[in-house]
């Protein structure tokens, strides 16, 4: 009996604890985290794995993200091949069990998103580093991180179903925030629908599909190919012909070939945080606050 | 024999080729059934002061002319929900002949409790940070000098099994144990193959009779990131394993090595980096007469100064105590080399050596210009 008592004692504290104890989720990038972090509130401790003023193509599966990895409850990728050089190995290596891809603590954010720019033929790698399942920057579309959200909002209450109506509401508050922002931004930016725009990289289509603004062209002549010289003859001139007034560039990229169009056109050169992490940005809804004010300034100074 | 590996490079190859009718989804297809698949081919032309040089890794270039250096076919996937399967086939040509070469195929397991990791196979020894890597991930042209002493000219590997721990602490740390065969032309440090000569000594064939006949690896890996830019991986390994050069002797050898790297977080592409990379090892090899002693050590840093090109060089030291034999002697290298990589799936590289050598009156100067092609899954970026 007593053998009993103490059972119950024990299971129970041991329950308290691991109810006391918040979910540990690990995401790949700082935009996951950031919505993962709004949803979960204190449910969940985050962690990303990259900064987000980081190229997250090129990185490698070192061990103080294997160490991350291992001890998560949930792992969080942006997917379409976005982490293919890196991920994988992390997630060998990390020994966890709960979040190999397939398993219930692992979540691959692309599945609830429309991917742009799914190669039509067939890919091969002279046409650069090209993701053959699409463009995986699609966080810069705001209404995609509502969808992430909803994403993240069901794996957490998978994995504490008891606290599934704490995290509908979260999730409401959070989608809801956003859509009455997006209200705001798109008044905001909508004296200038119809802009053209050079970016650096193909990194920007969801936030130009979004904001209804255009890509007249890249200074990379194929997605992760540095430009040659013929590219950017060819590029000067259309930007002269067609009066780009806009070069759009993430901080990892070089300076040298963005301020060369820019001596040769005349054109304004926006270094914009792609993400959230970069100049100081620390939420998803920060992120557009910034580029949208950025953005407005420039074009409103550049008439 | 060569015909029934060619069928089995066929069939594995086979549902790639037919999810190739569909364009537009070959990655997908070969996502969609997990397997990863590439050939990644190396290739050096090489220039050496002497005909005769110094240069004995399996896979360096070794001649006057051209070296295909090797041919590698990866192939890897995950086998069910508790394991993942990983081979790497080398073709090489020899005087003119082909010669496929099985480097690596193993299991490692995903779903062991407390942080295991099972893997079984033929696999690399993880001794060390070279041993275990792949020619072609390699920093420079041709293999260290202590590498091709002590663990031999194709890196010590043979069919076995692995066990590592991954500590639950705050800080990175891994144990890893090792039990593998001992013999044949991939384990030259312990039975290696008979009528060999180490040491002035002709191998002898030696039977598996106790637990003490098979190789055994012991590993302590750790880690230390002081800031986001910065990291370091160092790590302790022992060997131990019967040699063939009497009825009852054993060799064993140690080591140390570490890896540091830096990378700004606003890199573009990897770069800008600096890398360094050094080990040193020691091993004691019993004979029916006196011990042999070898020790070497070979220190490389590297600097990506610029996206897609970096600058190395390797500094090479190794001795024993027979200044007449080419594996035993004293010996120091050189080794500035410049790599050019036009994307991550091909590179250029120009290598000189300087090398001296005991047993040797004048020094080797040695050219490389070596270049590589992947085509295929993209492969992990392994620190």
């Amino acid at each position: 009996m007593k053998s009993l008592m103490l059972a119950v004692v024990v299971s129970s504290m041991m329950q308290g604890l691991v109810w006391a104890a918040p979910l540990r989720v690990v995401t790949t990038t700082e935009d996951l985290a950031a919505i993962a972090r709004e949803v979960g509130g204190p449910l969940i401790e985050v962690e990303s794995l990259t900064r987000g003023v980081q190229d997250p193509h090129h990185l490698e599966a070192r061990p103080s993200l294997i160490l991350k990895a291992s001890r998560a409850d949930l792992f969080i990728e942006v997917g379409l091949e976005l982490e293919i050089g890196w991920v994988p190995a992390v997630l060998v290596a990390a020994r966890n069990l709960r979040i190999q891809p397939g398993g219930r603590g692992f979540l691959d954010a692309s599945s609830v998103i429309e991917p742009m720019e799914i190669p039509a033929s067939s890919v091969d790698r002279s046409q650069g580093d090209v993701h053959s399942l699409g463009n995986p920057h699609y966080l810069l579309d705001p209404g995609n991180g509502q969808r992430v959200a909803h994403a993240i909002a069901g794996k957490l209450t998978e994995l504490l179903p008891e606290r599934g109506e704490e995290l509908a509401r979260r999730e409401q508050a959070f989608v809801r925030a956003l859509d009455e922002a997006i209200i705001r931004w798109n008044a905001r930016m909508q004296p200038y629908a119809g802009r053209s725009v050079v970016t650096y990289h193909q990194s920007w289509s969801y936030f130009l599909r979004a904001f209804k603004l255009e890509a007249a062209g890249y200074i990379e002549p194929k997605p992760g190919i540095p430009p040659s010289a013929a590219h950017l003859d060819q590029l000067i001139r259309q930007m002269k012909a067609k009066r780009i007034g806009f070069i759009i560039i993430e901080p990892y990229f070089s300076r040298s070939t963005p301020e060369l169009l820019v001596r040769e056109t005349g054109a304004q050169l926006l270094v914009l945080p792609p993400a959230v992490g970069a100049e100081g940005v620390t939420t998803y809804h920060a992120l557009f606050d910034t580029l949208v004010d950025r953005l407005t300034a420039a074009f409103g100074r550049g008439g | 024999m060569r015909s029934i590996w060619i069928m089995f490079v066929l069939m594995l190859i086979t549902p790639c080729a037919w999810a190739q009718n569909e364009p537009g989804r070959l990655a997908l297809n070969v996502q969609n059934i997990t397997l990863d698949l590439s050939l990644d081919g190396l290739v050096a032309a090489a220039y050496f002061s002497e005909p005769e040089n110094l240069n004995f890794g399996g896979h360096d270039p070794r001649d006057r002319g051209f070296t295909l250096q090797n041919l590698e076919l990866t192939l890897g996937g995950v086998v069910d929900p508790y394991a993942r399967a990983d081979a790497h086939i080398i073709f090489l040509i020899e005087d003119g002949e082909s010669i496929v070469e099985l480097e690596e195929a193993y299991l490692t397991t995903l779903a062991l409790p407390f942080r295991l990791q099972l893997m079984g196979g033929q696999f690399f020894t993880r001794f060390g940070r070279l041993n275990p890597t792949h020619p072609h991930t390699w920093d420079f042209a041709d293999q260290p000098v202590i590498n091709n002493r002590l663990l031999g000219p194709d890196g010590l590997r043979n069919p076995g099994v692995q066990l590592s721990w991954l500590a639950p602490l705050p800080v990175y740390l891994e144990l890893i144990g090792s039990v593998q065969n001992a013999s044949g032309e991939t384990a030259t440090s312990f039975l290696f193959e008979k009528g060999e000569v180490v040491g002035g000594f002709t191998l002898i064939t030696r039977d598996v009779r106790h637990a003490s006949d098979l190789l055994y690896m012991g590993r302590v890996k750790s880690a230390w990131n002081p800031s986001e830019t910065v990291e370091a991986v160092m790590g302790v390994s022992g060997l131990y394993g019967p040699n063939a050069s009497g009825p009852a002797t054993h060799t064993q050898i140690y080591g140390a090595d570490l890896y540091a790297k830096w990378r700004p977080l606003d890199a573009h592409g990897g770069f800008p980096f600096v890398a360094v990379q050094a080990e040193a090892m020691t091993r004691r090899y019993e004979t029916p007469m006196q011990d042999l002693q070898d020790s070497g050590t070979y220190v490389q840093a590297l600097w990506g100064f610029v996206r897609r090109w970096v600058a190395g060089a390797r500094v090479d030291v190794a001795k024993g105590n027979d200044s007449a034999d080419s594996l035993r002697d004293r010996r120091w290298r050189l080794s500035p080399n410049m790599t050019f990589y036009p994307s991550e799936f091909s590179k250029w590289r120009l290598q000189y050596n300087y090398d001296r050598a005991e047993h040797l009156d004048n020094p080797v100067h040695a050219m490389f210009l070596q270049f590589e092609f992947l085509i295929g899954s993209h492969g992990a970026h392994q620190f």
